[in-house]
């Protein structure tokens, strides 16, 4: 596949854009400033990357709770996360949702989600959305290898297969379900295989290389949008951290762990770009310091705002009843 | 006006909708050419298309998380379980996503959905679709909850729930479906909120929604023998609640007696009660009193299911130990 520089530089800004928002995260939690669960997405940035690369501003996403990497890449504004991380009135839910349920429905992000196995209904919905209303818009549907033991994975999956949906189900195989490998959570060594009993195409890709994620999402979407049904693809990865910050990660080893940071694919994406001439050493440091600075002021102004005022809680659970305060 | 069943109604209310605007669509299992388990969606498959009148497999969670998804993107999406006994299947997409959206998201989305279930006893269909589990989602702030108990009621509501832009959960009591009532020749919507006096009287209150509105009715009358005038109370809309309407017909009788199909332990009415006492406690001259179905499942046996239930002769129990 022969792709234009500047796409290739803006999916690499992309997956390093996630990285160091993942890495301030990380070091935020650790200091105590941001309170609660966080799932960092460090390891499997080419997967949003890559399938993302291939949507407008309108086609739709559904996340999971390990949200901040597709959030990234349908074009959230970091300022508006980091301030819901740090739960403040500006963050983009009013601070009433924080890390696991970032969405923003203007850029059709139907939102992170803290249920294992929840997008998958909520895409088929908007699938069935996109088809009665004849857009040609599609729904990449995010999910991991855990949730696909969930009843939802094989509801929706059904309905979308039967109903030809425009949705693009991308797993994230990252290996574990939690604590779980794969290998005592299912006895499938390739999701994708699943694909069989709906009657659609399933493949998998490497998913830390994000032209082979570009390219197997784009050829679903393709389809997808000429109402050709939905595809499952799956993109082997992995998470360098633990399911969540604080995770003492007991469960597999060091010498996994070294073999998968060898694949990172950050670094091989670096090491394609100054490679094939895409890039040099100084471009790539100016995209650096330019995410660096983004990183920042995103920091700053989570910082700086102020908290919601503790009436606004009683708000936003309808659109026309606000509920009583204390 | 005109003579209506009470699922006429409710497939009136949708039909209107439906009619007026292309983004209502209805799915659930056996809603097309099949009519609806209990025929309420007869004869929309041919009027308004397999398109608009989809039937689903038998996935109830997708039933409903479709639904979800639907109204989040534009779609104004009426969603069927044939039972309410089966909304456990999909409680995650009620619970965790229909109820929770908005607010999770800081109020930046809409979720115009609607989702019919049909509940209550006297079908003879025991344990698992004979429930009333009206307090489930009662219990869930982000849904707005309503029971009809009649064709008109059935339709105007049915309107009110699809202008929604909040995920409306529309109970139906399978026992009503084939009960005549009249409606009006130009169905009107019927704001959410409001409690309709169907009884006035002046020494007990007893507020009741859905099956045993025409139970209570029945006691009122066999009371009204002895002397005693009962107000029944229709509270249509169980979230929100027309604390008003209570309050109005408390202040008139000073006892209450609250009636409801559900499960005495932990039932909605058991909530009602708590807010009375909290606000209304120096209006009352008794205790108050509720009557709900034995804390059993629902059995089959006739003799049985018909003994668990609310009845008639329970309802007049209750109101004459308060006078």
């Amino acid at each position: 596949m022969k792709l234009e520089n500047e796409k290739i530089l803006n999916m690499y800004e992309n997956m390093l854009t996630i990285r160091r928002f993942e890495e301030k995260a990380q070091e935020l939690f650790a200091a105590g400033d941001i309170p609660g669960f966080v799932h960092l997405y460090i390891g499997e940035e080419a997967v949003a990357t890559g399938a993302c690369a291939n949507l407008n501003e309108d086609d739709y996403i559904t996340s999971t709770h390990r949200g901040h990497g597709h959030i990234v890449s349908k074009g959230g504004d970091l300022k508006l996360m980091m301030a819901e991380l740090y739960g403040k009135k500006t963050g983009y839910c009013k601070g009433k949702g924080g890390s696991m349920h970032i969405a923003d429905a203007t850029k059709g992000i139907l939102g992170a989600n803290g249920i294992v196995g929840a997008g998958h209904n909520i895409a088929a919905g908007a699938g069935l959305s996109i088809k009665y209303r004849k857009t040609d818009q599609v729904c990449v549907c995010f999910f991991g290898d855990g949730s696909t033991n969930q009843s939802t994975f094989h509801e929706a999956l059904n309905l979308a297969s039967i109903w030809k949906l425009p949705v693009v189900f991308v797993c994230e195989n990252n290996g574990y379900g939690i604590s779980l490998s794969q290998k005592f959570h299912q006895a499938i060594k390739d999701i994708s295989d699943r694909a069989v009993s709906y009657n659609i195409p399933g493949v998998t890709v490497d998913g830390n290389d994000v032209f082979a994620v570009y390219e197997a999402v784009g050829e679903a979407v393709n389809r997808a949008r000429k109402q050709q049904g939905p595809t499952l693809v799956e993109c082997k990865t992995y998470r360098h951290r633990g399911h969540f910050e604080g995770d003492p990660v007991n469960y597999r080893s060091k010498e996994e762990l070294q073999e998968w940071m060898e694949k990172d694919p950050i670094q091989r994406m670096e090491k394609y770009l100054l490679e094939n001439d895409v890039a040099s050493e100084d471009k790539l440091k100016e995209i650096s310091d330019n995410i660096n600075s983004e990183i920042e002021e995103a920091v700053k102004f989570a910082k700086e705002s102020p908290f919601p005022d503790v009436e606004a809680s009683v708000e936003d659970v309808y659109s026309d009843i606000v509920e009583e305060v204390k | 006006m005109r003579k209506m069943t009470y699922a006429e109604g409710i497939r009136e209310g949708m039909r209107i909708r439906m009619q007026e605007d292309d983004s209502v669509i209805i799915f659930g299992e056996d809603v097309g050419q099949f009519g609806g388990c209990f025929g309420v969606t007869a004869g929309m498959f041919e009027e308004f298309s397999g398109e608009r009148v989809k039937d689903t497999p038998i996935s109830e969670g997708v039933i409903i998380g479709s639904a979800v998804g639907a109204a989040a993107t534009g779609l104004k999406p009426i969603a069927e379980l044939m039972f309410v006994d089966f909304a456990t299947v999909g409680m995650d997409q009620l619970v965790n996503q229909a109820a929770k959206m908005r607010y999770m998201f800081g109020g930046k989305i809409g979720l115009p959905m609607v989702v019919r279930l049909p509940g209550g006893a006297g079908t003879r269909a025991a344990a698992q679709h004979s429930q009333s589990l009206e307090s489930w989602l009662t219990h869930v702030p982000g849904l707005k909850l309503v029971y009809p108990s009649n064709a008109e009621d059935a339709a105007g509501l049915m309107l009110s729930a699809i202008d929604d832009d909040n995920p409306v959960i529309y109970f139906e009591h399978k026992v009503l479906y084939a009960m005549e009532g009249e409606v009006p020749d130009k169905i009107e919507p019927i704001p959410f909120g409001k409690a309709k006096v169907k009884r006035e009287g002046s020494d007990v209150t007893i507020l009741t929604y859905a099956k045993q509105v025409y139970d209570s009715l029945e006691a009122a009358k066999q009371l009204e023998a002895e002397g005693i005038d009962v107000e029944v109370i229709d509270l249509r809309s169980l979230y929100p609640l027309d604390k008003e309407a209570i309050e109005k017909s408390i202040k008139k009788t000073n006892k209450v007696v609250l009636v409801s199909e559900e499960v005495k332990r932990g039932g909605y009415i058991g909530e009602i009660a708590a807010m009375i006492s909290e606000d209304f406690f120096y209006e009352l001259d008794a205790p108050i009193v509720r009557v709900g179905t034995l804390n059993v499942p629902i059995p089959f046996s006739p003799v049985l299911e018909d003994y668990v239930v609310p009845r008639v002769e329970d309802i007049v129990n209750a109101v004459k130990k308060l006078v």
